[in-house]
């Protein structure tokens, strides 16, 4: 690792003289290696022979910071989460500096870095992501308190794991889930401290947010809902020995997992002229208030949301649709961001789920929903729709693996309810073999909505016809 | 409780292990006149210089395994100077060619490769005499017996013990037998030695063998040969480790019946078939087992063989010829070649059973990619040249194709390609190479179904729009070392011709981004695909980075 490390700086550097040394080529330096970062790089190497650079304080390259769980667990090694092998950056000639910015000079284009060096830029791209929430909770910054986004995360989780026999996680959303799963995979238990009355219930509806509850206590996760994090004990080494619940409740734990979110990892940027709000505040074009400064990811805020979404999106797809967006502006093709359908997916303990469109946690006033639910309480299919024009809004699917194609022609071609269920079969993606559950969830709808469908078979044709 | 009894199997599984090993090294060898004169004569052995001193130093006396076979080759080796100083004397005198063609008929030719398999097994199997040899059921008991029953004790518990079905991937770069430590190498070398002993030194194994002689006389009333205790190992091997692919996917109905049928065609055509087809005087013969991975088909002793057997033996010769030229390129382009490779194959079968553990330590960089085309196609023309020498020696009666030897090109393939490539380092280095190293890189029934595959099919491995989070796990438990995430991440379709169609990408992904699929080929390979999820212009523009 370290006669690694060392190679590609010594690397890294001779390039960089190289850039700096030419006058002539416009100089593109990226903040941040995470996918938002990359993405731009990759794109504006596709578009045009910038010299591009691109900082991180975290890892020498670029890795796919979702699968930092499946390291741990013993799944896959660091190197498995490189999308791209060590040679690549040379080859197509973008430069990695590891370093960490520590001031942005927007009149001189400059950045000045912790090792004292500075660095002149034409344009700057923020992508510098998030850090962990903390709402001020007494003990937060004790060791062995923490989240879950970055590689030094992983490091401190293994270096605590040997002498953890409980861990308590604060924040029922994704993060949270993922770390249960991995203090699992080693025999440590997991208490999980949830807001909300179910698992995820500021986003997931009530049957879907129970049945992963279920799932959860399945795999012998002690959930313990509308509980809050009090405050986090210290033992005599300033480690959490135990935290208090707003209740009172002292429940002995050797770490604590704060998982109630992230938010953009912008303090670094406040000493300089950029505008900030919670993230760096951009336009559709992710322009911010500063001349050829611009960023993207988890640490762009829009003023306003182009499509009206949340103005702050901390997904994986959008920081990579932002970026091929902003390489495209960069290279001269001015282009604003516009992300079509909302989708996501996720994966808790062994099941799967997927959303297309909006399915949000309570409906809407206009709203109507159909819910088809397995027996077995782990695979169901959530349809909401508009009450008066049946066309459908959004899916939700937990154990069914859905078309995202299909799924996206069908929400932006306003297809109404009866022809969703008509051609159900299309939008499977489930592995071949699979039972599938079309005739079960249409005979389901007819009950209840008096109708008389039968499910067509899945027509290729269907599936590739361009809308 | 469950963890009692996987540790109970454990130990009932070494010690089937350790019976089996220990059987090595028991038991005596006496070779007595009669069985040495019938192995003289069936060898062909005319030495007199050999026979003399062979049957002064051996008969009547007793030895062990190695003493034997070593003494034999000895003595041969001593003779065949002779003769030859003999030849060279003759040489040099002149005028003698007919006395020294008579003498090199004399000489015995040793190598390691083939002298022990050849020529010494035969006499130490009729001359045996060990416990092994007098209680064979109760030594296939006390081996296979305990192996299996241990081997099934340590694996079911899982099923309560890994928690609810799901993805079982834990630890496993963690734990040494499965990344590369010790365990692994350990393992590995056991691998190595049995197959340099089954290929090069069955007579230092007789009595291993003997362990599975009563099953032999039950299916083809023959004596059990290394081959066939070879075959019973395979079978049991990839029995038990299937429960443990169903104990690991029962989620997952694709991983289930695919075991399920890989393993019956292992059972009944590479081995309850062709043995009961000894039974009733046929030749031995694997209906699934295509050319040029069965790259003896076209050799002469086979073609004799098959022609010699009435009806049943020129269907056998026509349907192999069927299979490789019609059956295989039209179920490769209605299914992909894994209908041959993950669900039919014999080297497939053993790969996606007691290779599963093994399958993320497969090599996924462009490199070893580069290599592996190279090699594989290498390999297919190879086999083809050799069965185009082969064919061309039996038709015309040459024994040369310009100026090279037919058998010796057909001996260097198969001792290179077949045992080292195949089952050396193809089968003993799961390990260390991953569970495909002789599928994805030396298997010239692979390349050529990959030549279809590629070129002319419906698979594919349809990659679900913009859900994919680049986290790797498709790749890393790709056994065939391709970099499905490359294609993945940006909404490609993958197509390779390496690829099995075991699956498991699929089965591994958190996000339900990819499926194998059989469907239209229009629009089958992407050259600049789109990722879906953005409005307005496709923003994926010139060449690829």
């Amino acid at each position: 690792m370290n006669v690694q490390k060392k190679t590609s700086q010594v690397h890294q550097s001779f390039l960089f003289c190289l850039i700096t040394l030419d006058p002539f080529m416009e100089h593109v330096v990226i903040i941040g290696n995470g996918i938002s970062g990359i993405t731009t790089a990759r794109h504006i190497r596709k578009n045009s022979a910038k010299k591009i650079t691109v900082i991180s304080s975290e890892t020498d390259h670029f890795f796919s910071r979702t699968a930092l769980m499946y390291i741990y667990m013993g799944h896959m090694k660091f190197e498995h989460t490189k999308p791209y092998e060590d040679w690549f950056w040379a080859k197509n000639k973008i430069n990695l500096v590891r370093g960490f910015v520590k001031h942005i000079d927007t009149e001189k284009k400059a950045l000045k870095l912790s090792e004292g060096n500075t660095m002149r830029y034409d344009q700057l791209v923020l992508a510098v992501g998030s850090k962990s929430n903390k709402f001020g909770w007494p003990g937060q910054d004790l060791e062995a308190v923490q989240g879950l986004y970055s590689y030094q995360d992983l490091e401190t989780m293994e270096k605590y794991s040997p002498t953890t026999k409980r861990a308590v996680i604060v924040g029922g959303g994704l993060i949270g889930v993922e770390m249960a799963e991995m203090f699992l995979s080693r025999g440590i238990e997991v208490t999980f401290l949830v807001r909300e009355d179910r698992f995820w219930g500021g986003v997931l509806p009530k049957r879907e947010g129970e049945l992963i509850s279920r799932h959860l206590k399945k795999h012998h996760v002690d959930l313990r809902f509308e509980t809050e994090l009090q405050e986090i004990l210290s033992d005599e080494n300033g480690r959490a020995r135990a935290i208090v619940t707003k209740n009172g409740e002292e429940i002995e734990c050797q770490f604590v997992g704060l998982t109630a979110g992230v938010s953009p990892n912008v303090d670094f940027i406040k000493d300089s002229s950029i505008a900030l709000n919670r993230g760096v505040l951009v336009n559709e074009f992710l322009e911010t208030n500063s001349k050829d400064v611009y960023a993207l990811g988890d640490c762009a805020e829009f003023h306003q949301h182009p499509t009206g979404r949340k103005n702050l999106e901390q997904v994986w797809y959008t920081g990579r649709m932002m970026g091929e967006t902003l390489a495209q502006t960069l290279c001269g093709n001015k282009t604003a961001y516009h992300p079509g359908m909302w989708f996501n997916s996720a994966k808790f303990f062994d099941i799967e789920y997927q959303t297309y469109g909006w399915v949000f946690n309570e409906l809407q006033e206009h709203e109507a929903d159909f819910y088809w639910e397995h027996k077995n309480g782990e695979i169901c299919l959530h349809l909401v729709y508009d009450k008066t024009s049946k066309k459908l809004i959004g899916i939700n699917t937990f154990g069914i693996r859905m078309r995202h194609e299909v799924c996206e022609r069908w929400i932006n071609g306003e297809k109404d309810m009866n022809y969703i269920l008509l051609h159900l079969k299309d939008a499977n993606f489930d592995p071949e073999f699979y039972k599938q559950y079309e005739h079960q969830i249409v005979g389901q709808y007819n009950q209840e909505n008096g109708t008389t469908l039968k499910p067509k078979r899945r027509s290729w044709k269907r599936i590739f016809a361009n809308n | 409780m469950m963890k009692l009894i996987k540790n109970i199997g454990l130990l009932i599984c070494s010690t089937g292990f350790a019976f089996f090993i220990a059987s090595i090294f028991v038991g005596d060898y006496t070779v007595n006149q009669d069985t040495f004169d019938e192995w003289v004569s069936n060898k062909g052995i005319k030495s007199e210089i050999f026979i003399e001193t062979a049957q002064h130093e051996i008969i009547g006396k007793t030895f062990n395994a190695f003493g034997l076979s070593s003494k034999l080759i000895e003595l041969a080796e001593q003779s065949s100077q002779m003769h030859q100083d003999q030849i060279q004397l003759w040489q040099t005198a002149g005028n003698q060619e007919e006395k020294i063609n008579a003498e090199w008929s004399k000489v015995i030719w040793t190598s390691w490769s083939s002298t022990h398999k050849d020529f010494t097994y035969p006499l130490l199997q009729a001359s045996i005499d060990s416990p092994v040899k007098n209680n064979q059921w109760l030594a296939f008991f006390l081996t296979f017996g305990l192996a299996i029953i241990g081997g099934l004790l340590y694996i079911v518990p899982d099923f309560i013990l890994m928690g609810p079905a799901g993805i079982k991937n834990n630890a496993l770069f963690q734990h040494s037998a499965t990344n590369r430590g010790i365990g692994g190498i350990v393992t590995a070398t056991f691998f190595v030695t049995f197959y340099f002993l089954l290929y090069f030194f069955p007579d230092l194994i007789i009595n291993p063998i003997l362990t599975t002689n009563k099953i032999s006389l039950v299916l083809s009333g023959n004596p059990a040969s290394q081959w066939f205790m070879y075959g019973l190992i395979y079978c049991s091997v990839m029995t038990v480790f299937a429960v443990k692919m169903y104990v690991k996917y029962r989620h997952n109905l694709y991983q289930v019946i695919r075991t399920t049928v890989v393993l019956f065609f292992q059972v009944a055509f590479a081995f309850l078939i062709p043995e009961l087809l000894v039974r009733f005087n046929h030749p031995w013969y694997d209906f699934k087992n295509a050319w040029p991975l069965n790259y003896t088909f076209f050799f002469d002793w086979n073609i004799d063989s098959l022609l010699d057997s009435g009806h049943l033996g020129m269907f056998m010769l026509v349907w192999g010829i069927v299979l490789t030229v019609i059956v295989i390129p039209v179920m490769v382009y209605f299914l992909g070649k894994r209908w041959y490779c993950s669900w039919v194959c014999g080297c497939g079968g053993l790969a996606e059973t007691l290779g599963d553990p093994y399958r993320h330590l497969s090599n996924k960089t462009l490199k070893v990619w580069k290599f592996e085309r190279y090699m594989i196609h290498l390999v297919l023309v190879f086999a083809v040249v050799m069965t185009g020498a082969t064919l061309y020696s039996y038709f015309s009666g040459a024994k040369t194709i310009f100026g090279i030897d037919t058998y010796s090109i057909q001996s260097w393939y198969g001792f290179w390609i077949g045992s080292i490539f195949a089952g050396v380092i193809g089968t003993g280095f799961y390990p260390i190479l991953g569970n495909r190293a002789w599928c994805r890189f030396g298997c010239p029934l692979a390349a050529y179904l990959g030549l279809v595959q590629r070129f002319k099919s419906r698979f594919r491995i349809t990659t679900n729009g913009g859900q994919c989070i680049s986290c790797g796990n498709c790749s890393t438990y790709c056994e065939m070392g391709i970099d499905v995430r490359a294609y993945a991440q940006i909404g490609q379709n993958i197509v390779r011709s390496s690829c099995v169609g075991c699956g498991v990408c699929a089965a591994v992904c958190p996000r339900g981004v990819l499926k194998l699929e059989n469907a239209p080929e229009d629009g089958r390979i992407l050259e600049n695909p789109i990722l879906i999820g953005k409005d307005g212009i496709s923003l994926n523009l010139k060449n690829e980075v």
